[in-house]
């Protein structure tokens, strides 16, 4: 399966920008960084390329080259871009992974249990009438901006369309016969949800994580944009551009940068699903 | 002049396919008023060369060479827009599935409409009063109702009418049939063979008839064309194919047709009651928020028995409940009410967790052998998953697996693969050993021949009865094949509507039939008074 799908021309632009994006993430102290909360009085605002002063928190002061530029307080874009990476990528794929969990747990029994599927999917319902953006920002509001809080405040709004998309699912892949026999081969129920229809979802589910994901880091970046995601202390995309706005005449590199790196990271993942979704589910792919 | 001239036809496969060419130097011709039967096994090639002749070859599927003439015209190489002027003027196709081969959101009026609005410059009068005609012409009962009708409001063997009308109402000199009924009932099938008889003879059509079924070539044919593996192996007149097959192809196919003269078998009235079914119905009541829901009786004060070592068949068409029982018995449905003991137990109303430990003695084969199987697990754990679940160790039930493997004669090698590996034979097989790893009492087959081609059919066929009488296994057979049921068959219960209509020894019930049902079902087997090669 896994070599039909990296012969997938998307799936493999997809996925290299995104260990492109990881590497960079993890690798950040050692590509010419200095810590992204330092700053230097002296070196506000300056262009891209330019060599000023930073101040350790030793009170060292170094020579660094801002390759990005800096921003109003003097602190060093490229430095803040590429530890905002580790957010970003933290916050989409933990989203994701968490709003598969419960998606898959609520949606299989809601497929494959009938008693439970009236109650169940009515408050998916419910949660899917509000905004989800509104529900994340009710939950920040709520419980302090953290990269948990945040987390949980994207993934739950997500949860119900995973619910769904399992709950079609396990609605076909019950009334298959290999599920009927293993109910008469006496396979106790769980087994059965488990070792026989959600292996067979496997497909649409990973399709379905890589747009959550996707998702998610857009929407911490609006969160952080509007002041209400992650403090501002922390370094990411949203805030980097949200401190930038109020200069982005004069100094648009603040917002440039860290923008294109969002950009590139939704796309590239986008990109990813669509390949997975064309190589693992021809059907889909026709249809959509 | 022949309709049809076929020269050398070949058609290519995509590279990495199990051969080269899907149809390989295939010539074949049809007259004017000649009823043509190309017969093959699945994956014989039959369709695609329908399809060429049509111009709707998938892209995949590239014509290799040869030549195709319809009435001396030469239509390979033709541009579309030629082949399109000619598709239901000259020529036209019906298809096996007749629901999906009409468009659901059209009326079938306005769906016959269509083919006169494009070819014809007849007025809407006109187009109206052919269409009514038609529709008379093809026997459908109220012609204004089934035009104004969409067509799920007609049943399958109505849609099938509705496809030959809209072939037939340019009056084509070549009507193709791709197994037009094939997803019919028997007696449905009769009919409708009885209509294309009726139309080609009036006519004057050439018919090109694509089916599997030797009944329905014994019916209809006037030559035959086998093929196999893309290849024309045999063409003759249908008495020449059918009674002195010349290829050991032919012969085999035919020798494995199964005849509807019932096997003797020694009764034993006396082995004990495997299953006893007393007044066992089942309900469906659809529930609304407003007045009384629906009611569907899916089956109706069933009563059967079986012994051990025997063979109850259940056989009727479509709807009549004979699959629904089953999924009662085997508990994959709750029965409404009723009784069933299993050797002497009542398991119809028994709660899930006491029904665990008798469930290993009722297994169940189904009939498509390409879902039957989970396609994320190999062959092994797909065999085991019984005998793990009712504690027996890993190491152990891959032994009984292996033994098991070997009864069914397949390579212990399988264990490790995955199903997609295998052919539709070779799964059933191992659908087979899997039910029979529980070591059960009764196994229940639920139409688990009718989805093979009819060779393997006959091979399935022998491993069942060999089982059957080397473990003493009670077996409950439901098919709608009349041929499938007379040769395995110790007894036969006849089901129409929900209802046993007819239920006696196979000799009893196939020789002297009581039921008029059952009678009729008798006199809709295609082929049913043709004496195949091997009887």
């Amino acid at each position: 399966m896994f070599a039909r799908v990296f012969r997938n021309l998307s799936v493999c632009i997809g996925a290299s920008v995104i260990a492109l994006m990881v590497l960079l993430a993890v690798a950040a102290p050692w590509l010419g960084t200095v810590d992204p909360s330092l700053f230097d009085a002296g070196s506000r605002d300056l262009l891209p390329g330019k060599v000023g002063e930073i101040t350790t928190l030793e009170g060292e002061t170094l020579q660094h080259t801002f390759l990005m530029g800096s921003d109003s307080f003097g602190r060093d874009i490229y430095s803040r871009v590429l530890y905002g990476t580790r957010v970003s990528l933290v916050v989409g794929i933990a989203t994701a992974l968490l709003a598969l969990a419960a998606g898959i747990v609520c949606g299989l029994g809601a497929g494959y249990l009938r008693w439970l599927d009236g109650i169940l999917m009515r408050f998916m319902d419910g949660i899917m009438a509000i905004p989800a953006i509104l529900i994340a920002i009710a939950l920040v509001a709520l419980w302090r901006g953290s990269i948990f809080t945040v987390v949980a405040a994207i993934a739950i709004p997500e949860i119900p369309r995973v619910t769904r998309l399992v709950r079609s699912l396990v609605l076909t892949i019950r009334e298959e016969p290999y599920v009927e026999a293993a109910i008469a081969l006496g396979t106790p129920t769980w087994k059965i949800l488990f070792g026989h229809i959600l292996p067979n979802c496997i497909a649409p589910l990973l399709v379905q994580g890589t747009f959550t994901c996707a998702f998610a880091i857009l929407v911490e970046a609006i969160l952080s944009f509007l002041g209400v995601g992650l403090p501002p202390d922390i370094p990411t995309w949203g805030n980097i551009m949200a401190e930038g706005r109020a200069q982005f005449v004069s100094f648009p590199h603040n917002v440039f940068f860290p923008g294109v790196f969002l950009a590139v990271t939704v796309l590239a993942i986008n990109i990813l699903g669509d390949g997975l979704r064309d190589t693992l589910d021809p059907k889909m792919a026709k249809r959509v | 002049m022949n309709v049809l001239e076929v020269r050398d036809l070949s058609i290519a496969l995509p590279a990495g396919g199990d051969r080269a060419d899907a149809a390989s130097k295939v010539s074949f011709s049809v007259g004017r008023g000649e009823i043509v039967c190309l017969v093959g096994e699945s994956g014989s090639g039959k369709s695609v060369i329908a399809q060429s002749v049509m111009g709707l070859l998938p892209k995949a599927l590239p014509l290799a060479g040869g030549s195709i003439r319809l009435n001396g015209e030469e239509l390979v190489g033709m541009p579309e827009a030629g082949l399109r002027l000619r598709r239901a003027t000259r020529m036209s196709m019906i298809f096996q599935e007749p629901m999906t081969a009409l468009n659901p959101v059209m009326t079938c009026g306005d769906q016959i409409d269509e083919v006169l609005k494009f070819h014809s410059h007849a007025s809407a009068e006109e187009r109206r009063s052919r269409i009514l005609g038609i529709v008379r012409e093809v026997s459908l009962p109220d012609p204004q109702r089934i035009v104004a009708s969409y067509p799920h409001q007609l049943s399958g063997g109505q849609r099938q009418r509705i496809m030959i009308a809209m072939a037939l109402v340019l009056e084509p000199a070549l009507l193709i049939a791709d197994e037009p009924t094939t997803a019919l009932d028997v007696t449905t099938q009769a009919q409708i063979l009885n209509l294309i008889l009726q139309l080609q003879k009036k006519h004057g059509t050439g018919v090109l008839f694509i089916t599997h079924d030797f009944g329905v070539v014994a019916e209809i044919a006037h030559r035959v064309a086998v093929l196999r593996l893309g290849e024309l192996v045999e063409m003759g007149t249908r008495d020449e194919v059918l009674k002195a097959p010349r290829h050991d192809y032919t012969k085999m196919l035919i020798g494995s047709v199964p005849t509807l003269k019932p096997v003797a078998r020694p009764a034993r009235p006396d082995a004990p009651l495997v299953l006893e079914t007393m007044k066992l119905s089942k309900t469906y009541r659809e529930r609304s928020w407003f007045g009384a829901g629906r009611e569907v009786h899916a089956a109706q004060d069933v009563s059967l028995e079986v012994r051990r070592g025997q063979t109850l068949g259940i056989v009727g068409e479509s709807g009549s409940g004979k699959s629904t029982v089953a999924r009662c018995i085997v508990r994959l449905v709750d029965p409404s009410s009723g009784d069933i003991r299993l050797s002497g137990e009542e398991i119809a109303r028994m709660p899930a967790r006491e029904l665990r430990p008798l469930r290993r003695k009722v297994q169940i084969v189904f009939q498509d052998p390409y879902r039957s199987l989970n396609p994320r697990r190999t062959v092994g754990e797909s065999i085991v998953e019984g005998p793990l679940n009712y504690g027996i160790g890993r190491v152990e039930a891959f032994d009984r697996a292996r033994k098991l493997l070997e009864l069914v004669r397949m390579d212990n090698s399988a264990l490790a693969r995955y199903p997609h590996q295998f052919s539709g034979g070779q799964r059933q097989r191992i659908c087979i050993a899997r039910a029979l790893a529980m070591e059960p009492e009764l196994l229940v087959a639920d139409e688990a021949v009718s989805a093979l081609d009819v060779s393997v059919q006959a091979q399935v066929l022998q491993l069942l009865e060999e089982i059957r009488t080397r473990l003493n296994l009670a077996m409950l057979f439901i098919t709608h094949d009349l041929r499938v049921a007379a040769q395995v068959c110790d007894q036969v219960a006849v089901m129409s509507k929900g209802r046993v209509v007819e239920y006696g020894a196979a000799a009893e019930v196939f020789l002297r039939p009581r039921h008029e049902y059952t009678r009729a079902l008798f006199d809709a087997a295609p082929g049913r008074g043709f004496a195949f090669a091997s009887t």
